[in-house]
């Protein structure tokens, strides 16, 4: 019967809800969409006082320059090391933490493991920083501990060389505990009752982990890891931007401040603009090819195939 | 309580031993760092000069430090400016994104493939931060409130979360509700918002917390400080380590009435001031994350 109704019928009859959707839309349309059509600014020499409207268009002179800036390719290094980094150093933590936590009989203990973990998503980079800031820096417990036996101190907020292994640090101590949820949600949807059969064909522990539970979380570590992937170039934006007087901008300039620095700090918006395309459109490339591979060994991915 | 099956073996003493130990570790890890920052804003000159930085044992306390940042212009204005955009922008976020939600949860309505998959799409592509900041700017942001709420307010994610638990948990009501001849105003008013209560809550917390936490925005928007709000102060006064107008806060400490407040008990104080908000919702909404709302946004 719903079938059969004109379109004119069903708009009529769904007016309201379609009404309902309009402020969301307006937003969106204004902030998300109005400035995908702003990239042409990218092929422009943009001028605040002309807008996008009249300034000149210069084809492709920026991404021109931007490969020829070796500030610019430092930066597309730096991002990819982190990027590498965060996923051999990051990504395996909330899986463990969950296969801990989930290992927990108790269920009074495990929701209170569980609220104290999932609090640092809730904090500002800013504060995470400050913590950190205060608890390793020079003067922080830790150095001062160290300098009270007269051993070396150890300068870990303003190295750059272990830059990437703090901003890893500080992504472990902000998210993993969060992250876990997702993969807890993944183990209490593994059928109790392939473990205990398992049990009685005498699988013991270990045999139970590798042949039911991490099966039981494949789809979960595929799907984030293809989202991972496709983000490879964003990484820790606000924590670079804070931490860039600390440790200098040769270690801390990624694709995301780079865009900032010379888009808004240096007023060049054109050329801003055009590294900003460029991280844009290889992210979706990227996301695109994590998704095939998913689905090509068998996964569901992003979406079903 | 749940009990060990009856399959599964015994624990091992040194199983059960190492699992309390990591598990104690990642507690203190997390614990500790905000115990200490705490500990410090209510510390006393000497108890900061014993710890020479962060102090983990008391050695005596004091309020000293909180009596200066509340007489302390810069730091009530910004904590006044991240209260109001936090309260408004939420109330703002929740209407648009509570509506968008319900419009979108009816799986034969017209249109809203469209919709959704117009939603999406900003998920995965966008046109980057400089055409945003000119959008922005050009419609008169820059120096402006609005700029800190307006461009943040929709969350797509969010968005999807409501969808999915309206459309699952909240359909044989609505259907219902439908029946009885309720529009779908009402059905919204009297049916869903009232049988949705966790999932608005901890929707509510996620907008709430990001408004809360707002600093790039502010970074990108406000040039004048005195328009700033907390985090913008932490970042400028406590990372950076410049002086806090108002306060004389350098490196050297200062005296306040007759009692030695240390500048970075003063500090500390300021972000003790950020966490307590959080720290005062979270308990009660935090019970909400684990029945299972976020997974249906993840898998749909």
């Amino acid at each position: 019967m719903q079938g059969k109704l004109s379109w004119r019928a069903k708009l009529r009859r769904d007016r309201s809800l379609l009404l309902m959707t309009l402020p969301a839309l307006a937003l969106l349309i204004v902030f998300s969409y109005v400035p995908m059509f702003g990239i042409v600014t990218a092929f422009q020499s943009y001028d605040i006082y002309s807008g996008f409207s009249a300034s000149p268009f210069v084809g492709l002179a920026q991404f021109e320059r931007l490969m020829t800036d070796p500030v610019f390719w430092h930066a597309l290094e730096n991002t990819l090391v982190l990027s590498a980094v965060q996923l051999a150093l990051y990504f395996p933590v909330p899986i463990a933490l969950a296969l801990l936590l989930n290992s927990i009989l108790s269920s009074k203990i495990r929701s209170f493991v569980q609220a104290v973990v999932y609090l640092p998503h809730f904090f500002s980079w800013v504060l995470v920083i400050t913590i950190f800031q205060q608890m390793l820096g020079g003067a922080g417990p830790l150095n001062t501990a160290l300098r009270e036996h007269g051993w070396a101190t150890w300068d870990i907020m303003t190295n750059p060389e272990t830059f990437k292994y703090l901003v890893t640090g500080q992504a472990v101590w902000k998210e993993a505990g969060w992250g876990i949820i997702v993969f807890l949600a993944a183990l209490a949807a593994i059928d109790q009752n392939l473990y205990e059969a398992a049990a009685a064909d005498g699988a013991g522990k270990w045999r139970r982990l590798w042949h039911i539970t991490l099966p039981g979380m494949r789809g979960v570590i595929v799907l984030l890891l293809v989202l991972r992937l496709g983000n490879s170039l964003t990484v820790g934006f606000e924590q670079m931007l804070i931490q860039r007087q600390a440790v200098g901008r040769d270690a801390s300039e990624v694709l995301d401040t780079f865009t900032y620095f010379y888009g808004v700090v240096n007023n060049n918006f054109s050329y801003g603009a055009a590294a900003g395309l460029f991280k844009g459109v290889l992210s979706l490339i990227l996301i695109l090819i994590a998704n095939k591979v998913a689905h090509l060994f068998g996964e569901d991915g992003l979406y079903r195939k | 309580m749940t009990t060990r099956p009856i399959w599964e073996e015994k624990p091992t003493i040194a199983g059960q031993t190492s699992k309390t130990a990591v598990i104690t570790v990642v507690l203190a890890i997390i614990i500790v760092p905000i115990y200490s920052v705490v500990l410090t804003s209510f510390s006393t000159q000497t108890s900061v000069n014993i710890a020479g930085g962060l102090v983990l044992v008391p050695h005596g306390l004091t309020t000293a430090a909180y009596e200066q940042i509340f007489s302390n212009q810069l730091v009530m204005h910004s904590l006044l400016v991240s209260f109001g955009i936090t309260i408004i922008g939420t109330a703002i976020s929740m209407v648009v994104s509570v509506l968008c939600a319900y419009g979108l949860s009816r799986s034969r309505s017209f249109g809203h493939r469209f919709i959704l998959m117009l939603l999406i799409v900003t998920m995965f592509f966008s046109g980057g931060l400089i055409p945003s900041f000119l959008v922005v700017a050009a419609l008169g942001g820059y120096g402006s409130y609005w700029s800190l709420i307006l461009p943040s307010a929709v969350s797509v994610f969010n968005i999807l979360v409501l969808r999915a638990f309206f459309s699952s948990t909240a359909q044989e009501l609505i259907d219902a509700s439908k029946i009885d001849g309720a529009g779908d105003w009402r059905t919204l008013w009297a049916i869903v918002l009232p049988t949705s209560r966790p999932v608005l809550a901890v929707i509510a917390l996620f907008y709430a917390v990001g408004y809360w936490n707002t600093f790039f925005n502010a970074l990108l928007y406000l040039p004048d400080n005195e328009m700033w709000p907390l985090q913008m102060v932490i970042y400028t006064y406590t990372l950076q380590g410049n002086a806090m107008p108002g306060t004389g806060v350098t490196q050297t400490g200062q005296y306040f009435g007759h009692q030695a407040v240390a500048p970075l008990s003063i500090q500390m104080a300021v972000v003790t001031l950020t966490l307590i908000p959080i720290l005062l919702v979270y308990p009660f909404v935090q019970r909400h994350f684990t029945k299972g709302i976020l997974l249906g946004a993840i898998k749909g």
